[in-house]
């Protein structure tokens, strides 16, 4: 019985390593992923372009525009008189942000009236519309605080730490999800696919009246895209170390470890799906739908769970990537060990458990 | 003529006789506008602070009253001391410390200055610096408080007054503006994995070879492939159309029929990618991850996610060559804006453009690898 599986699962690496396309792709795939998201793609919004509308420049209003200028957020594109002539930029393209005064700022600043300042954002992307807002509130509130200061105002000076990531690195915060990503895409979508083409083929009944158990069919599957699952993940990871210094803080031994663990809960996802779809093509979308869409989206991988409404909160508790994330981040950036995700394999290991289960019990009459 | 009205007939046969695959076309627009539309925000509602208070005076209490009146921060716990807080830090109970140093308030009355410590839990990158300038709003507004309180002579009225408005999305609706681009997405996906995939499969079942075999003059027979699926692209973005305007009431200022006519357009380039794509390999499992590697970059550096004009300049180049960037572009002007066809016209001829040479090009390919 050994050398029987043995046998299969030596049939499956060649099977995998014939198709030298896909091994490319899925060799490439985690380092362009590194690539784009640690150059390109930035959560963080950076480069804004500001339109100064100031119809009677003073001291004060030429002190608050070179704060702006200062920061490396913002870019003072430009400066008219009146709110009107901005318009035609934003509409272009050209402005995303006006700072608008009104006349006699600098008087207003010396009396009793407060002296007021518009921002006028280019919402039409709230995401981008939000942070600008809070970012060019932060520049006025500075300017404010060391204003008061020199008259004499009580001043609370709040020192900011970003503990983790101090840089906010967007890079930092994608690597662990993206590995996630890999690790779905080829457990899950993989082992989905390839099942379902011997099912399609008609090839699948010839192994299950072969000497080989269900049990065994599904190992000898699954085993050679556990192991490229994990070249895979650490191909990703070694990539984002080296090109971007990713901080891994944590025991490298206890990643790799949880990496399995996550590669064979997508792989019994991936089982389930094919045994439940009848051709490639519906095993296609259905892992689509049941894997790939929730790992990027429903997992915190981009965008943070927290801000998501309570009904998607609670949904993105039985995707296993948004555990794998909680634990990548922590053992990344945080540097912890199990003592403080323990949790998080439990619920892991809970998965695994229930999929495999299930996954095998879906399986097994279709020997009949 | 008649040869591709029996192979269009054969396509639609095939295609509706596999249910499963029918109802996953229909849940996937569902599933992908109710998920995406309003998982996509950065918005940060609240955020679960802890409190380290070593002053525990008025001033100290006042501070963190008013954290809690302004309904952005919940404490989530209080200690006397760094570790607990740290640690909530850590288990990710809390997602900012505040460190209110001892001799708080007499720093206040005597220097009228008062060193104050926030620690965020940066795991969350963007929540993070929201949150910050969130704080420091009410950090400031409490030190204006305690300033009048002190010196009753000075007023408690702000010196600076900043409103902010932002234009074209009044209420910051993340949903109608990310359902125009899921739904360029959709198309996307369908489009091109579909064609990809349906090609591969009469390759790998051997179904191909026939069909070279007989009559079939090669541009009836990729014709007679691709109609099929750009009119089920067509019925998908109606479906999605159908649930952003019914379900999630998302305002449709412009004119539909421009929508489809861009659509239409759009999708000559996405089906021309997968028709390139299935002459490329050999299976079906090539077929969906080449289509997807490629996909998955089309949409990340569409902006449809992060904003394009944070990404360095090579990348913003580069989205410029990104059909998905730009359909996705004339979508929102469309439906959000009601923009009509004079203010589409030179995204959509650049749309135009990349289909023509993208299906020349994948046909010459075909061609190449049949003959």
């Amino acid at each position: 019985m050994r050398s029987a599986l043995r046998a299969f699962v030596v049939k499956e690496m060649r099977h995998i390593l014939r198709d030298r396309q896909t091994l490319t792709v899925l060799l490439a795939m985690p380092l362009v992923q590194v690539v784009l998201f640690g150059y390109a793609l930035r959560s963080d919004v950076r480069n804004i372009r500001v339109a100064v509308v100031d119809a009677s420049p003073d001291v004060e209003t030429t002190a608050l525009r070179d704060r702006f200028r200062a920061t490396n957020r913002f870019r003072v594109v430009g400066s008219t008189s009146t709110l009107a002539s901005v318009e035609p930029m934003f509409r272009q393209g050209k402005a995303d942000m006006a700072l608008v005064f009104e006349p006699g700022f600098a008087e207003n600043l010396a009396s009793e009236t407060p002296a007021k300042v518009l921002l006028a954002i280019d919402a039409s992307d709230p995401n981008t519309g939000t942070t600008t807002e809070a970012y060019a509130r932060a520049v006025i509130q500075q300017y404010e605080n060391d204003l008061t200061e020199r008259r004499g105002a009580v001043r609370i000076k709040t020192e900011t730490r970003m503990r983790f990531n101090p840089t906010l690195e967007s890079v930092n915060l994608f690597v662990p999800g993206l590995i996630a990503l890999v690790l779905t895409l080829v457990s899950a979508l993989m082992t989905a696919i390839s099942l379902s083409r011997e099912k399609e083929r008609g090839t699948l009944e010839v192994l299950l009246v072969s000497p080989l158990r269900p049990w065994q069919v599904i190992v000898g599957k699954v085993l050679p895209y556990l192991v490229l699952a994990f070249a895979n993940a650490v191909t990703a990871l070694f990539a984002a170390w080296l090109i971007f210094q990713v901080p891994i803080r944590g025991s490298v031994t206890l990643l790799l470890a949880q990496s399995m663990l996550y590669a064979i809960v997508s792989l019994s996802l991936g089982v389930l799906i094919a045994s439940v779809t009848s051709s490639q093509r519906t095993a296609m979308f259905g892992a689509l739908l049941g894997t790939m869409l929730p790992s990027t989206l429903l997992s915190g991988m981009i965008f943070p769970i927290t801000s998501m409404p309570r009904p998607l909160q609670l949904l993105s508790n039985i995707i296993p990537a948004r555990w794998f994330i909680v634990i990548a981040r922590g053992i990344m950036l945080k540097g912890v060990g199990l003592e403080h995700l323990w949790k998080e394999t439990l619920v892991l290991s809970v998965m695994t458990a229930v999929l495999m289960v299930a996954s095998i019990r879906s399986f097994k009459p279709r020997i009949a | 003529m008649r040869t591709l009205r029996f192979l269009l007939r054969k396509e639609f046969t095939q295609i509706v006789r596999d249910k499963l695959m029918l109802r996953q076309m229909i849940l996937l627009p569902i599933i992908q506008l109710l998920v995406l539309a309003s998982a996509a925000t950065f918005e940060v509602k609240t955020a679960r602070m802890f409190v380290v208070d070593l002053d525990r005076t008025e001033s100290s209490r006042g501070l963190i009253n008013s954290f809690r009146a302004s309904g952005r921060f919940v404490i989530d716990g209080s200690s006397a001391s760094m570790e607990p807080a740290s640690e909530a830090l850590l288990q990710r109970t809390a997602s900012l410390i505040v460190r209110i140093p001892t001799d708080f308030e007499r720093d206040v009355v005597r220097t009228k200055s008062a060193p104050l410590q926030i620690i965020f839990n940066a795991e969350d990158g963007a929540a993070a610096g929201i949150t910050s300038s969130y704080a420091q709003q009410i950090i400031t507004a409490y030190a204006r408080q305690l300033g009048a309180e002190l010196r009753p002579t000075i007023t408690d009225a702000p010196v600076m007054e900043v409103r902010a408005r932002g234009w074209y999305n009044a209420e910051l609706n993340y949903r109608d503006y990310m359902i125009p681009g899921i739904l360029v997405q959709l198309v996307t996906v369908v489009g091109t994995l579909l064609t990809a995939m349906n090609i591969v499969r009469e390759k790998e079942i051997g179904t191909l070879d026939q069909l070279n075999v007989t009559p079939v003059p090669r541009s009836a027979f990729i014709a007679g492939k691709l109609i099929p699926l750009w009119a089920i692209a067509l019925i998908e973005l109606t479906i999605g159309l159908l649930v952003a305007r019914f379900l999630f009431d998302v305002p449709m200022r412009g004119s539909i029929p421009l929508v489809f006519f861009c659509a239409a357009v759009y999708l000559v380039a996405a089906l021309g990618i997968g028709l390139w794509i299935s002459t490329l390999v050999e299976t079906q499992q090539q077929a969906m991850f080449v289509t997807f590697f490629i996909i998955m970059i089309y949409l990340l550096m569409s902006g449809l996610f992060t904003p394009i004009r944070s990404m360095p300049d090579w990348a913003q180049w580069m989205a410029q060559l990104n059909p998905v960037k730009h359909f996705i572009g004339i979508m929102r002007a469309i439906l959000l804006k009601g923009a009509g066809l004079r203010d589409v016209a030179a995204p959509l001829s650049i749309l135009a453009g990349f289909g023509v040479v993208v299906l020349t090009l994948a046909v010459r390919q075909y061609a190449k690898r049949a003959a």
